[in-house]
């Protein structure tokens, strides 16, 4: 073996030196994916951390500028892949405000209660995957249990199971059918029964409670510094919902409150979404009374070459998702670009990491809901 | 007896009763993995393993015990090589050491030792030994943090575990378990004391590494810990002992706590392997239930909560047993 592949014992820097450096990922079991966090530490607690990201690095925004405006939408969904149907939102609504499209109603309640079962399904997997990261398997699998009726309810209506490439511009591809509402009626009812028994089996349990209190701490103040959104925003108590704030779509006909926490560490990042699942149950319940006929696509100009700028963003279940689209009067975008939340959580990372143990860092890497594929893009 | 004269008598006991206790590890291994899998299975509403071996999955164990005999024996250049190929052995070793002392029956002991319970204590120490070894030989920097923590962690729930077990000696008024066991041929220790019967039992979770002390091995956090590097054939010693252990400190609870073998109708060791195995489902059961602790806050439990609880404890029974 040649002397540069040899590996070398562990050295310390020089005599005296305390620290370790770690490489935690790309390929670690709680990095969610391809994430490297370089963390230096002393003993058993972090003295900082270093995420380092692009090990799934798609050129996503380079690709859109060479396709058509429609043919955009299947990327979208490999941004944040357990969320499709909210990144084909935020892409679908700039374009159409960039195109001038308006929407029917029957496809805009469509778009909600996809969307909200979306955010379901993604708080789910989270949840599942949070206790998990702190050695508790079973909730993970009782959340799958629940997923798999919900992915049955998206396969019904969309053909597919996780990357749907469903909504159109100025509508959706396909209206829910006689199938798809007993499938979504299966799905309701048993997320009523799981919420219960998610409560019962982790949220009061308290080895959780005392390894989730306290840890990644984050004032309303430093929340909107470091531009966090969604759950994470609103675990520090700020009531910041783009759904009521901003609404879009249909929701200002719908009833919903948005939870807020106080002390904004991940216990309360945790309630706040555990206390999302039970109103986006809300808000589908009342969509599927409030559901008008119709069509379910608008009318759309024969070829798409607008000009002109267009920004459009939705409340995805991490945070806000944006689009900033830019036309020049050609068949494709001139400029797109993507806002993830992902992406602008992770400097949290370093912010948070100081004086916590290695065994808490699985434990922010979770809290921030984090999903490579949108931190890339 | 049995014809055969005294001195050449011993060896032939002791090499049986060898046999038998390794034996019995390597079986239980099987067994007690099977059985993780299907209660871990029935307490997740899954199935667990049921196509190799119909219909229960019965030969799912034995078939990943051959996987991993055929394995390629792995050893990175930078290993320190003696500590890394004798590290293995050690935490079988001293679970097999600790069967020495366990009465299976009636005069159905390996080594009847006065101070089995002494005994018990001394072995299994060694266990967390082989561990840091494994960490510090590996060279790598996970494995090392995984040793650190076992190293950490040992001190502080040793200590109130030989103080609930000094406890029941005191009760017995021996250190022998054969004593132990007669003692409680009218009333189980566990009902004259409960305090120490929990505070052995959360110890030996973390002993066994069980979640939610598991922290050794910590999948979500040190990817596996102290053993990172190995595979094959050396890994399964580890996974040997590690099963072993859970096993084991279940035993020891059975004989200190539940009676032994003592028990109606049935012959000795069935009794002591039905209260073995059930202390076992129950450490499967928290598994499967529970999140994991922190390292820290296992060490505060320990320090702060068990070690004056188990002090406290000692003291009353100190108290009681000059009254009476």
């Amino acid at each position: 073996m040649p002397d540069n592949l040899r590996s070398t014992p562990i050295t310390m820097p020089d005599e005296g030196a305390r620290e370790l450096v770690v490489n935690m990922g790309p390929q670690h079991p709680s990095t969610h994916g391809v994430l490297r966090v370089k963390i230096t530490l002393n003993g058993e607690t972090l003295e900082a951390a270093d995420p380092d990201i692009g090990y799934l690095h798609r050129c996503f925004e380079k690709i859109s500028e060479g396709l058509t405006y429609p043919q955009v939408m299947p990327y979208t969904d490999r941004t944040d892949y357990v969320a499709a149907i909210t990144d084909e939102w935020a892409y679908a609504l700039a374009a159409e405000r960039l195109l001038g499209v308006e929407v029917p109603e029957r496809a805009e309640y469509i778009r909600v209660i996809m969307g909200e079962v979306q955010r379901l399904l993604s708080h789910l997997i989270w949840f599942g995957s949070f206790a998990m990261d702190m050695g508790a398997v079973t909730p993970f699998l009782y959340a799958w249990r629940e997923r798999e009726t919900g992915y049955d309810f998206m396969e019904t209506v969309t053909g597919t199971r996780q990357l749907y490439n469903f909504l159109r511009i100025g509508g959706v591809r396909n209206d829910i059918d006689d199938d798809g509402w007993q499938a979504l009626d299966r799905f309701l009812k048993a997320m009523d029964q799981a919420l219960i028994e998610y409560d019962t089996l982790f949220t009061k349990n308290p080895i959780f409670e005392v390894r989730a209190k306290g840890i990644g701490p984050l004032s309303a103040e430093e929340a909107i510094a470091f531009g966090a959104s969604g759950p994470v925003l609103r675990g520090s108590g700020v009531a910041r919902d783009l759904r009521r704030d901003e609404p879009y779509s249909v929701y200002d006909r719908l009833d919903f409150a948005v939870p807020v926490g106080s002390s904004g560490d991940a216990y309360d990042r945790y309630l706040v979404r555990m206390l999302e699942m039970e109103q986006s149950l809300r808000i589908i319940r009342q969509a599927i009374k409030q559901i008008p006929p119709g069509d379910i696509q608008g009318k759309v100009p024969k070829a798409m070459k607008p000009t002109g700028e267009a920004y459009a963003r939705v409340e995805a279940p991490k945070g806000e998702v944006a689009c900033y689209l830019v036309g020049n009067g050609t068949v494709n975008p001139y400029r797109m670009h993507w806002r993830s939340p992902c992406f602008t959580h992770l400097q949290l990372l370093p912010h948070w990491a100081p004086g916590n143990l290695v065994a808490d860092m699985v434990v922010l890497i979770g809290t921030i809901d984090i999903i490579l594929g949108e931190v890339d893009r | 007896m049995f014809g055969i004269p005294e001195p050449w008598w011993s060896v032939v006991r002791a090499v049986v009763w060898a046999l038998f206790i390794i034996i019995f590890l390597a079986v239980n291994a099987i067994v007690a993995v099977w059985l993780e899998r299907k209660v871990s299975g029935k307490i997740q509403r899954r199935i667990g393993p049921q196509r190799v071996g119909r219909p229960i999955g019965w030969a799912q164990t034995i078939a990943d015990v051959f996987k991993l005999l055929v394995k390629e024996d792995v050893r990175a250049e930078a290993t320190d090589k003696w500590v890394f190929l004798l590290a293995p052995a050690i935490p079988f070793a001293a679970i097999t050491l600790m069967f020495l002392v366990v009465p299976w029956g009636k005069n159905l002991i390996p080594l009847n030792l006065n101070i089995g319970l002494l005994f018990v204590v001394a072995v299994t120490s060694f266990e967390v030994l082989g561990l840091f070894m494994a960490g510090w030989g590996s060279n790598n920097k996970w494995a090392l943090l995984g040793a650190m923590r076992t190293a950490a962690a040992m001190i502080s729930y040793e200590l109130p575990m030989v103080l609930a077990i000094l406890a029941v000696g005191m009760t017995a008024g021996s250190l022998n378990m054969n004593d132990v066991v007669n003692a409680q041929s009218r009333v189980p220790f566990i009902l004259i004391q409960p305090v120490a019967f929990l505070i052995y039992y959360i110890a030996s979770l973390a002993e066994a590494n069980r979640t939610p002390f598991d922290f050794t091995e910590a999948e979500s956090e040190l990817v596996a810990g102290a053993n990172i590097e190995y595979s094959g054939l050396r890994w399964a010693f580890f996974f040997l002992a590690e099963y072993g252990s859970l096993v084991g400190t279940s035993a020891i609870a059975a004989t200190l706590f539940l009676g032994g073998w003592r028990g109606p109708i049935l012959p000795g060791p069935v009794w002591f392997l039905i209260k073995t195995y059930l202390l076992v489902y129950v450490a499967m059961w928290i598994r499967w239930t529970l999140p994991r602790v922190r390292i820290d806050q296992l060490l505060d439990f320990g320090w702060k909560f068990l070690l004056p609880l188990a002090l406290a404890d000692i003291a009353v029974t100190g108290l009681v047993l000059a009254l009476l």
